[in-house]
């Protein structure tokens, strides 16, 4: 059953692409000018306000950013319910603040960290990175965060530390998807775990993520802060993160547990590699009419090397 | 039932079977058919799909459960609603979604079997809408339509399946 959305946001109201990629440019201007040590000092702003950071264009691709209108009213977070409109029409009362991040498990310096450090941790980048949801569907978003190893590089894993596990908030109050009930069948196990080999945690491309679209992330899409790793089928990327913690052995995952034949540990974007019930070879980019076929990795190639001497379809 | 009970009666079918569409074209009229217009069409039309072919199934436990006999009247209507938003939800599917790509739409009914049992249903469903009127009845004689018709709960069973 499709529920109408309670407020219906008339065309006129969503952000043209020029204007955001003005206000962009703007904001780019901004850090420039005052430095970005001068903005990292300030409290960390609410969702919706602006975060300023530097574009990395290193990681540019030619496709075009999906709107912003889409990108937060079309999610999947079963924590808010199935629904794709489920997480825009729930998540207005969600509070990312005051947030706490436990890192732990097998380090030398295990820390809870507070919203705040995490932002003054490492330089605030922009990255336009594709999405692609394992359903068949695909965005492009410019994400704005650092790199997972500079948080993981802070806590000093030990030698044992093979594999990178992430949790998201266990919150009933909050998420109604969580409460037990009648009709909450989204079928997975909270809180919601995702996990990485440490080695793909510590790749480049694998961003802590603290906003997008030149804003402090929104609630729908795992504020205050959740993990993007491109390559991968996007519920690999943990939201609303509270934990992460490093093991020797292989995370469970949400995903895995619920159906271990269609949603592996690796879960690598891979369009010769079919889901159960549908095809992985082509897929319909939000705000497009004609399907597009998926690229290997999702099209970064540079993670290949990750996976040499491994059959991609036996560790789908 | 009078004669003017039954008008009534189909009238109000007639208003409600239509009523999704009339939402999906208010809808589409305001550009509010989601950020994924092409899924949200498949998946309305196929949700009333269902809905409305178990509407017709139902007519006759409620005829032996409540000894009710005024679905009846309803029943070719709601049989052949289901028909065509099956026909909706599959025109979607092959111009929308995969824009006549029959090698690959071929792959996924042979691979696929809930997109095989889906198929199953719209192909039965077919001779079914054929032979709907009062003149195929006659034609055929009854028990041989009443025994085509049957075809019905396999309908149901592959459809169930299919959203599934």
């Amino acid at each position: 059953m499709l529920i109408r959305r309670g407020g219906a946001i008339k065309s006129g109201e969503i952000t043209g692409r020029e204007v955001y990629l003005s206000r962009r440019e703007l904001m780019v201007g901004a850090v420039a000018l005052a430095l970005a040590p001068a903005v990292a000092a300030a409290a960390p702003p609410a969702a919706g306000q602006p975060l300023a950071a530097a574009r990395n264009k290193a990681y540019d691709i030619p496709d075009t950013p999906t709107k912003f209108q889409d990108a937060t009213t079309y999610n999947n977070f079963y924590e808010f319910g199935v629904n794709k409109e489920d997480p825009s029409n729930l998540a207005g009362s969600f509070k990312p603040r005051p947030w706490k991040l436990q890192v732990d498990g097998l380090v030398q310096k295990p820390k809870t960290f507070d919203l705040d450090d995490v932002l003054k941790m490492a330089p605030l980048e922009e990255r336009v990175y594709r999405m692609r949801c394992v359903e068949g569907w695909s965005m492009v978003i410019p994400w704005i965060g650092f790199p997972l190893s500079v948080l993981l590089k802070r806590v000093d894993p030990t030698g044992a530390a093979k594999y990178v596990e992430f949790s998201t908030l266990v919150d009933p109050e909050q998420f109604p998807g969580q409460r037990k009930g009648l009709f909450n069948f989204g079928g997975l196990d909270w809180p919601y775990t995702e996990g990485l080999r440490l080695d793909e945690a510590l790749h480049p491309l694998t961003l802590l993520t603290v906003g997008m679209y030149g804003q402090v992330l929104p609630n729908p899409n795992g504020a205050p802060i959740r993990v993007v790793v491109p390559w991968k089928y996007g519920f690999k990327s943990a939201k609303s993160i509270v934990r992460v913690r490093l093991t020797a052995d292989e995370p469970k995952t949400a995903w895995n547990k619920a159906a271990p034949q269609e949603y592996g540990f690796y879960s690598n974007v891979n369009p010769k590699v079919d889901h159960p019930r549908w095809s992985q070879a082509t897929e319909r980019r939000i705000g497009e009419f004609r399907r597009r076929e998926t690229l290997m990795f999702n099209g970064y190639d540079q993670v290949a090397s990750l996976y040499t001497g491994m059959d991609l379809k036996k560790l789908y | 039932m009078t004669r003017r009970g039954r008008v009534a009666l189909k009238v109000v079918a007639w208003a409600a079977c239509l009523a999704p569409l009339g939402w999906v074209g208010y809808r589409a009229w305001g550009g509010d058919l989601t950020a994924n217009p092409i899924s949200f069409l498949t998946n309305t039309f196929g949700d009333w799909t269902l809905r409305i072919l178990l509407a017709s199934l139902a007519v006759t436990p409620l005829r032996i459960l409540f000894r009710w006999s005024w679905p009846i009247a309803l029943r070719r209507l709601l049989g052949l609603f289901a028909f065509f938003y099956a026909t909706l939800h599959f025109s979607v599917w092959l111009v929308l979604d995969h824009f006549f790509a029959w090698r690959q739409m071929g792959a996924d009914i042979v691979k696929r079997p809930y997109i095989t049992v889906g198929m199953a249903a719209l192909v039965l469903m077919i001779p079914l809408a054929a032979t709907s009127t009062a003149a195929a009845i006659r034609r055929m004689g009854g028990a041989r339509w009443q025994w085509l018709h049957r075809v019905v709960y396999v309908i149901g069973v592959c459809a169930v399946l299919h959203y599934l």
